[in-house]
């Protein structure tokens, strides 16, 4: 029996194959325009996520506060010194740690000039190995930074390439950062992600020399001990912080973040601009919608001797609603299922060419199957309702003047 | 149509006085339709069109009755009253001696799908579907089985002499064949009244002649109450009453011994 209110409508809908189509249409860009958004933000979400757990459960950050999300040179007075390292490092439960400090500075060579990210990294290989691991950077050519160097720099893979100063950068050559002649020792491998991958990475102590912030640090990472609750270690951490700088309990001007947390923060904005992108892209499916409506409108003028005819042959009110109400779902289901395959279609192109130009690490695009059910019936749902109104007009029509209808 | 004559004033002379139809000996059944002094009354902004101006029929199980009038007398109007389609502006349609105006519209409308097959001068049938799938439409409505509708649909196309068509949509069929299966779809919840407005009107002589014998068959073979709605009086032949009708009145009743 339900059959039979699938297959009219079906037919119904073959029968005008060019005015099926171009409802079908405004659906299809709707639902196409809000999957691919939403599987580009997840690809986005995704990466991003990938990209904190990548620094490791067991790890914790700890910045001045206000620079949670840029770490790096504090322009307000809170700052935070070695010595807030050495407290940290001083916490039961904390394995190691290490400080590092970054800011953009004018980089000089081949008589060219543009500003990167310098950062200033410690010269022991355990404290640099817990950095480099939370931030994947591996030695391709040439070596680490080490204890003896002043005025030596490793570069990001990026200065291999003749495109950021007209020439690749090699292993001896010389960089100018603030004017101050950097040899290159190191090239680091490719990460997939430009910030990364144009890294220049200093000694610390040259760092608080050549920049003038002296002990400063940016960024400090501790990494916890086996099998210890991070967080709790990072209460931990926030008291004995507390404590060393003399703050009482709420004013703390300093932040300790799991990576989850710092994800969240990434994610949360994400989020935000997600919804917003949706939104604008669910106003074209609104204007698929009325699409919808229109055509069931005139459908329903064009079949009215047919509706009377049904009502002749026994069709209840209830009977025509369903049957019409059922055809607008199907342009609905219709436009939602092409909509679904060329917007997850799009995200996938738009995915592989993101990683092809830029690198792996911001964007990683994957089908979501609760996404692809939840549109199409959604997109069904949003059909029926668009429907609806004409098909109540149709259930509603007088039998006598629906058959003299011509 | 000019063969009406307008004697037996008598009958509803001022529209108001109803004499109940006597009973002739052949028809000492219940009436399966009753129509007891309907008006029917359509307001066109400041102009009263009185279409039907008390009008009473009874029709019986069994019978094969022709209204006739020319168009605009009333007589599609009469149809709506006995296909229960319409309900009447002042008086009474009693269908199996239950009045119509108890029923809801849906009720109506289940009524009309297992009491009434409709038959019309356009075929009407649904352009999407086959043959077979038009002669199985009215059973969506009422509930049938799947297994027994379709059984039911493809002995009726049989009778109808279509069961090499049965695959066929409405515009690859001739005229006299969608009539045909209009027929059928007519029969499938084997419902006591026929009710065939100008069934010839759309068909060649030929084609018409098929459709007739076809009813007359029914009539004779099944018992059905067949109600044929003409203006064409070669068509009245085939009928045991005539009802003419003009101007909403029906003018006079005339029975066929033979038929």
């Amino acid at each position: 029996m339900i059959k039979d209110y699938f297959q009219l409508p079906w037919r119904e809908i073959k029968r005008r194959k060019l005015r099926s189509w171009l409802t079908l249409l405004g659906v299809i860009i709707g639902i196409a325009a809000v999957v691919s958004l939403i599987t580009l933000g997840q690809g986005l979400q995704n990466a991003i996520e990938k990209q904190f757990s990548a620094l490791g459960e067991d790890k914790l950050f700890i910045t001045a506060k206000g620079s949670a999300l840029t770490p790096g040179l504090s322009t307000d007075a809170v700052k935070i010194r070695d010595k807030d390292v050495k407290v940290v490092g001083r916490v039961s439960d904390v394995r190691k740690t290490a400080g590092m400090i970054f800011t953009t500075a004018r980089i000089e060579f081949n008589d060219n000039v543009r500003y990167f990210v310098v950062s200033g990294m410690p010269t022991d290989p355990e404290e640099r190995a817990l950095l480099g691991e939370a931030q994947s950077y591996k030695i391709e050519s040439g070596r680490s930074l080490e204890k003896s160097d002043r005025f030596k720099v490793v570069v990001g893979f990026e200065y291999t390439q003749k495109g950021l100063f007209g020439r690749a950068v090699e292993l001896g050559d010389s960089l100018l950062i603030l004017n101050q002649e950097f040899k290159v020792v190191g090239i680091l491998e490719r990460i997939g992600s430009p910030p990364d991958d144009q890294s220049l990475l200093i000694p610390f102590d040259t760092f608080g020399d050549v920049f003038g912030t002296g002990d400063e640090v940016g960024l400090i990472v501790a990494q916890v001990q086996p099998g210890e609750d991070t967080s709790a270690v990072g209460d931990e951490i926030t008291k004995e912080l507390r404590k060393s700088r003399g703050l009482k309990e709420g004013e703390e001007d300093f932040s300790v973040q799991t990576p989850e947390q710092l994800s969240a923060a990434f994610t949360t904005i994400l989020d935000i601009v997600q919804v917003v992108l949706v939104g604008i892209a669910a106003i074209s499916l609104l204007v698929g919608g009325v699409g919808i409506m229109n055509t069931m409108y005139t459908a329903v003028l064009q079949r009215t001797k047919e509706i009377g005819v049904m009502k002749a042959l026994g069709a209840k009110n209830s009977h025509v609603l369903t049957l019409f109400v059922v055809e607008s779902g199907f342009y609905g289901l219709g436009g939602g299922l092409i909509g679904v395959i060329l917007g997850i279609g799009f995200a996938k192109l738009v995915g592989i060419i993101f990683v092809a130009v830029v690198g792996p690490a911001f964007l990683s695009v994957e089908v979501n199957y609760s996404l692809v059910v939840g549109t199409l019936i959604f997109s069904f749902v949003i059909g029926c309702l668009s429907g609806l109104a004409p098909a109540r007009r149709a259930s509603q029509l007088n039998p006598v003047q629906s058959l003299r209808y011509e | 149509m000019n063969k009406i004559k307008k004697t037996k004033k008598n009958y509803n002379s001022n529209g108001r006085t109803y004499k109940p139809e006597k009973k002739s000996e052949k028809h000492m059944k219940d009436p399966i339709i009753s129509v007891r002094d309907v008006w029917k009354t359509y307001y066109l902004g400041e102009n009263v069109l009185n279409v039907l101006k008390g009008v009473s029929l009874d029709i019986f199980p069994g019978e094969f009755v022709s209204i006739i009038g020319p168009s605009g007398s009333g007589k599609s109007t009469m149809m709506n009253m006995v296909g229960v389609l319409d309900i009447p502006t002042k008086g009474k349609v009693l269908l199996k001696g239950k009045d119509i105006a108890q029923y809801s519209e849906s009720g109506l409308a289940q009524l009309r799908g297992k009491s009434i097959g409709f038959i019309f001068q356009q075929f009407n049938l649904i352009p999407t579907l086959t043959a077979l799938e038009n002669v199985i439409f009215p059973t969506i409505f009422q509930g049938v089985p799947e297994k027994e509708r379709t059984k039911r649909a493809k002995k009726l196309l049989e009778i109808v002499g279509l069961s090499d068509r049965m695959r066929h949509k409405p515009n690859e069929l001739s005229g006299g064949q969608q009539q045909r299966v209009a027929i059928a779809r007519a029969l499938i919840n084997n419902p006591e009244i026929i009710l065939a407005d100008e069934p010839t009107g759309n068909l060649d002589s030929i084609s018409g002649k098929q459709v007739m014998d076809l009813l007359s068959r029914l009539h004779r073979e099944e018992k059905k109450t067949i109600v044929l709605v003409t203006h064409d009086i070669e068509l009245v032949k085939y009928s045991s009453r005539k009802v003419y009708i003009k101007d909403g009145i029906i003018q006079k009743i005339t029975h066929n011994h033979h038929g």
